[in-house]
């Protein structure tokens, strides 16, 4: 260590410029940068993209192939049922790392220093969640791309499934803060694990992802008709399928809002208190 | 924050009115977990400039003081200003003033070092070719240079430590507080990090250190405030905390259990202190004021014919000026066991919040 001195002068105390708060755009900075964090993360620890990638790859292929022949008649005609059907399942998993991911980093000494230093609070809990729109995005793109390999043609074309793309993107977004909630309020990565499990799989599979929902009895019917991921699910169908603008996407908008409203709340109240 | 209410505290200490003198003003501190007071109303006064010593062995409380001077956790009881913002009204502030280096680095594992250095100076709104130039600079004091792409998984205990630290000088905040810098490093990589801190006081900077070693304090310290279970036991320099146990200590012991109180007798005589025995290992310790009265006693008993199978002169250690101050040592801790290891863990003392 040479010539220390040099480099360090110090700052003195009153000349400190002490603004009363964070302003929105500094947050919004600090957010970016948080999620360029998050993306290097990404990078090197590619493990943590299997979830997005090898998952949608083989369901895909799975799903179509046990289920087509005895849902839908024949492979072909269940594609267009299945692979919204998955796209919600797998961007609902991808969320559900999100929590998991969140707990792990707060566990991590790198947190002590976002505490201490001036920056807004909310930024390291959202700079991830910006990051992770990246994952929904790989693995809504690569359930279409494996579906048409197999032979799904979306009705919907290029403008239909850039759509169905988008919306899940959002829901992903949307649904994330259940599973942040979670993952501030869970005591470790393993106790977050079991938890979003034990929501995510009603969530997945009291909806309509793989099954119509007309054969389930009167209870389950009801709640899978109002399950946010049911109205997400139906909505991409409208957009890949048919290249519809309908109602179901407005419900399925209206459905993500109810969840950040619900959720975004407690999820940044429970932080603010740990930070 | 309203804008008033740092306006307030502007005009409490007019510039450069008394609370300004003070990089840090505690007034009985408190902190509780469950039913165990972690920090037991604690007064602190750093003065700018100074390097303040937080000395007491794990589990006394310092790491969980530090933690509330640092907006880190909250304040149960009592206030503390630093340079005169206070700590729980306007943390905001605070934290523009400060940099903390933990006992465990807090630096990203999944980055580089110029990564971590770019991230936090960007976090802290320098642009992008400050931010560049500033973390590049720190790297090469800090003597990171050629590490400065690998991965900081790869890195020595003592090139995190250093890390940590450039990442906590980046944008030069007048005051650090540094968290048992060197537990845990090698001497030699030890005496790197004591020769950073005493730059870092050249450049103007105030430093509030914790540490378990008296010779650390010894070293950095220009005053020293000893911490146990939560409660100050004592304040001063280091010269007058030695003082207070004596310089040193000469350890004897004698071939034959009835010399004992022959040298307790030769002691008395020549340097008026009480030797303290302990007969069954048939030795004796002997706290000296300077250590060359050790020679006196030695030649002393070689006249008085007392044979010595073995000879040591030992530094005081925490140990010895813990034993003095508090009539228990550092590691009496039965009941306290628990909180032992509250002060070392930031996740169980989340937990336990």
């Amino acid at each position: 260590m040479t010539a220390l001195t040099t480099g360090l002068t110090v700052t003195d105390p009153a000349d400190v410029v002490i603004p009363p708060r964070v302003s929105l755009a500094d947050t919004l900075s600090q957010t970016l940068t948080l999620a360029w964090r998050a993306t290097m993360k990404m990078r090197r620890s590619m493990e943590v993209m299997f979830d997005v990638t090898i998952q949608p790859l083989i369901f895909t292929g799975m799903f179509a192939y046990i289920f087509g022949g005895a849902i839908s008649g024949d492979v072909g005609s269940y594609l267009p049922l299945i692979i919204p059907g998955l796209i919600g399942q797998t961007v609902l998993t991808a969320c559900v790392a999100t929590g998991v991911q969140l707990r792990t980093d707060m566990d991590t000494g790198v947190f002590d220093r976002f505490k201490v230093l001036p920056i807004a609070r909310i930024a390291p809990l959202a700079g991830p969640m910006v990051a992770d729109l990246l994952r929904y995005f790989i693995a809504s793109g690569l359930t279409f791309a494996v579906g048409i390999a197999i032979g799904y043609r979306p009705g919907g074309g290029v403008l239909g499934v850039a759509g169905a793309i988008l919306l899940a993107m959002l829901a992903g977004w949307s649904l994330a803060w259940i599973f942040t909630l979670f993952g501030i309020v869970g005591r470790n990565a393993q106790a977050v694990q079991g938890i979003s499990l034990l929501v995510m799989f009603p969530l997945t599979f009291l909806s309509n992802a793989f099954v119509p929902t007309d054969t389930m009895p009167g209870p389950l019917r009801a709640f899978a008709e109002v399950n946010p991921v049911s109205l997400v699910i139906t909505a991409i169908r409208d957009l890949a399928n048919d290249g519809a603008l309908t109602g179901n996407v407005g419900w399925a908008l209206l459905g993500c809002a109810v969840v950040i409203a619900i959720f975004a709340p407690l999820s940044v109240r429970a932080f603010n208190r740990k930070m | 924050m309203a804008a008033t209410l740092a306006g307030m505290t502007t005009d409490n200490h007019p510039r450069p009115g008394a609370g300004r003198d003070l990089a840090v003003r505690a007034t009985g501190l408190v902190k509780q977990f469950g039913d165990q007071r972690a920090v037991d109303g604690i007064d602190l006064e750093v003065h700018r400039g100074e390097v303040f010593g937080v000395l007491g062995p794990n589990g006394a409380g310092k790491t969980t003081m530090l933690r509330m001077l640092a907006t880190l956790l909250h304040i149960d009881g009592g206030r503390a200003e630093i340079f005169g913002h206070d700590v729980a009204a306007e943390p905001h502030a605070v934290r523009r003033l400060l940099g903390v280096t933990g006992q465990y680095a807090s630096v990203d594992e999944n980055l580089t070092a110029t990564e971590n250095l770019w991230l936090f100076a960007r976090l802290q709104g320098m642009p992008r070719t400050e931010a560049r130039t500033r973390g590049a600079e720190l790297l090469e004091q800090f003597d990171l240079t050629e590490a400065a792409t690998k991965p900081i998984s790869a890195f020595s205990g003592g090139m995190r430590r250093r890390l940590d630290l450039a990442a906590s000088l980046l944008t030069r905040p007048p005051l650090i507080f540094l968290d048992e810098p060197t537990t845990g490093l090698d001497p030699r990589t030890r005496g790197q990090m004591w020769e950073t801190i005493r730059d870092l006081v050249r450049s103007g900077c105030t430093v509030l250190l914790t540490t378990q070693y008296l010779d650390e304090a010894d070293q950095l310290a220009d005053r020293i405030a000893v911490i146990d279970r939560g409660v100050k036991v004592a304040e001063g320099t280091a010269d007058q905390l030695k003082s207070s146990v004596g310089q040193s200590t000469l350890q004897l012991q004698v071939a034959d259990p009835a010399d004992l109180d022959a040298v307790a007798e030769e002691v008395r005589r020549l340097i008026g202190e009480d030797a303290v025995p302990s007969p069954e290992a048939r030795r004796v310790n002997v706290p000296l004021t300077r250590t060359d009265q050790a020679v006196d006693v030695l030649v002393a008993l070689r006249d008085r014919g007392v044979a010595i199978e073995s000879v040591t002169v030992q530094k005081p250690s925490l140990d010895e000026v813990f034993l003095a101050l508090t009539g228990h040592d550092t590691h009496d801790h039965t009941a306290a066991d628990a909180d032992t290891d509250t002060d070392d863990s930031p996740e169980l003392m989340e937990a336990s919040r």
